[in-house]
């Protein structure tokens, strides 16, 4: 897989949504992205990838596009 | 006890004071406060029962002040509620107007007032009940599995649980709660009942704590404290609370569920660390919000317990023959009494005009024991419901929501962990999707798992300790 692939994998498997939803998936935007679903997927991502997100990462992460700029951080490309 | 200063008669008394912050951008004195809820209510013009559509935003405590400064009755109901279960609120309660941001939400055109965001819709309903005379206010008991069952406090309840409140948090006229809760949940409507009370602000934001907004809010506004139900806590250990930089920050509470001793020490240690106080609190919608606190000074040595009894309150623990336990550390139910235990329940607005019920004793289904320097430790539950998320979840209840969408069923898990098993694999989807958009229980706090069949005893009760909930 991909990191694109496990990424994506990470938002279907906690949120529950279809691979045609992602892109356009924001923090609140669904019910199954509140706060309960965002630390869920925040730690799926720790998981997969095996890092461990900054404060700041986690409250900046507000969409499925913003992630992927925020992993950049983490040494991690998309 | 004679109600003297009652809640929001007199902050017209506070003056320019800021009462409300929302988002950085909008500052309501407390004079202002005072003038728009009476506006507001000017416009219902008689006591009447209105459903008011709770969002953490100024119309919203506008319309909520404006009701009980005026004798009027509000159903507290969050502005998301699911819209069938809005339809059995309104079915049962038949409420004269409704207060809210959605046009949808209102089932009517008949708008009579605007504020801002909010408006007030007059409904087609006839008044064909009765509101008894010391009714304030009328709160859900779980807001998630979506019962029509309210509970009824009075005036008497709110005043007494507010001033006791006010009494042993010692909240002073410069703090500034930020809100994490809603308030048509107990524990956020006592968080802006206390700090409107004595003349502190509210600062209020929809933002959650996973939301940069939110921090950034809370520096600006500079916070000195909020509340957080379990789960909170683990949001705040996610983002390194302690690693924060919160200058302003004087004390956090912490309610709605038991918060587990570890994170409670976890807590002390960084609030010790940090110059703040943690405060455990126990309460229940029945007791209008709160019954003990766990003072600052024992938190370290009483870690896990839930404290004391409120200022004004009282604590006993009964054996299984309603007899009281006098002995330490024996397990028994939890008893409270004190002037915040509310009148009881309505079912519909039949019930509007019961008598007080409870007579000022709460058993409060919680199983505890009491250690020798009297502190009161909760060990269960004598009912089987959980706490989600700081919600209240009955699980016979989701059994029967479930059941009568024809899926066959057994709830059972732990708090934060709803465990639901069905026997027919091909409805996992149906119970999810039932559950998700018609109790609003969040999709991360329940699980759907498959059995081939209800385990049960001879006799056919279910038997909820076979079955394996990790």
């Amino acid at each position: 897989m991909t990191n694109r692939e496990k990424y994506n994998e990470a938002f279907k498997s906690v949120l529950g949504v279809e691979e045609g939803t992602l892109e356009s998936l924001e923090y609140m935007g669904i019910a199954e992205w509140d706060s309960v679903g965002h630390m869920q997927l925040i730690a799926a991502l720790e998981d997969t990838f095996d890092i461990m997100f900054e404060t700041d990462d986690i409250i900046e992460f507000n969409s499925y596009a913003a992630g992927i700029d925020i992993l950049k951080k983490y040494e991690v490309t998309l | 006890m004679e109600i003297k200063n009652f809640l929001f008669n007199e902050i017209g008394k506070y003056g320019a004071n800021v009462a409300l912050v929302e988002d950085g951008s909008q500052y309501v004195t407390y004079q202002e406060l005072a003038q728009r809820a009476d506006r507001m209510a000017e416009h219902i013009g008689r006591r009447c029962l209105v459903f008011l559509a709770c969002r953490n935003v100024v119309e919203s405590v506008v319309g909520y002040v404006g009701c009980l400064r005026n004798g009027i009755v509000p159903v507290m109901i969050g502005a998301d509620i699911d819209a069938e279960l809005l339809g059995d609120l309104l079915d049962n309660y038949h409420p004269a107007y409704i207060w809210t941001s959605s046009k949808s939400m209102a089932f009517t055109e008949t708008e009579v007032y605007r504020d801002n965001r909010y408006s007030l819709y007059r409904t087609a309903y006839v008044q064909d009940y009765k509101l008894g005379e010391e009714l304030a206010l009328l709160l859900t008991t779980s807001g998630s599995t979506g019962s029509p069952k309210l509970v009824r406090q009075t005036r008497k309840n709110i005043a007494a649980n507010t001033h006791s409140i006010v009494e042993y948090l010692d909240i002073m006229q410069t703090d500034r709660a930020i809100t994490t809760l809603p308030m048509h949940y107990t524990y956020g409507l006592s968080i802006l009942n206390t700090h409107l009370n004595v003349g502190a602000r509210v600062i209020l934001t929809e933002a959650t704590l996973l939301d940069k907004r939110f921090w950034n809010l809370f520096r600006a506004e500079q916070a000195t404290t909020f509340g957080g139900v379990p789960y909170t806590y683990e949001i705040l250990k996610k983002l390194r609370f302690g690693r924060m930089d919160l200058p302003s920050l004087r004390y956090i509470t912490q309610a709605g569920g038991k918060l587990v001793k570890e994170m409670a020490e976890e807590f002390n240690a960084i609030c010790e660390e940090k110059g703040y106080q943690l405060i455990i609190m126990y309460g229940q919608t029945e007791a209008t919000a709160r019954m003990s606190y766990l003072p600052w000074k024992d938190a370290a040595r009483k870690a896990g317990s839930i404290g004391i009894a409120i200022p004004g309150g009282r604590f006993s623990l009964i054996d299984v023959n309603g007899d009281e336990i006098e002995k330490p550390d024996v397990v028994g139910e939890l008893v409270y009494r004190g002037e915040n235990v509310t009148f009881g329940y309505a079912e519909s607005r039949k019930d509007l005009d019961k008598p007080d019920e409870n007579k000022g004793i709460l058993h409060t289904g919680d199983m505890a024991k009491r250690d020798e320097d009297g502190f009161y430790y909760v060990v269960g539950r004598k009912k089987r419901f959980l706490k989600i998320f700081g919600n209240r979840v009955n699980l016979d209840e989701v059994e029967n929501l479930l059941k009568q969408q024809g899926i066959e069923n057994v709830c059972t898990g732990k708090d934060d962990h709803l465990i639901i098993f069905i026997t027919d694999q091909g409805q996992e989807k149906q119970a999810v999707d039932f559950i998700t958009n018609h109790t609003g229980i969040s999709r991360g706090g329940f699980a759907v798992r498959y059995i081939a069949s209800i385990p049960r005893s001879e006799s056919g009760k279910i038997l909820y300790s076979s079955l394996v909930v990790e």
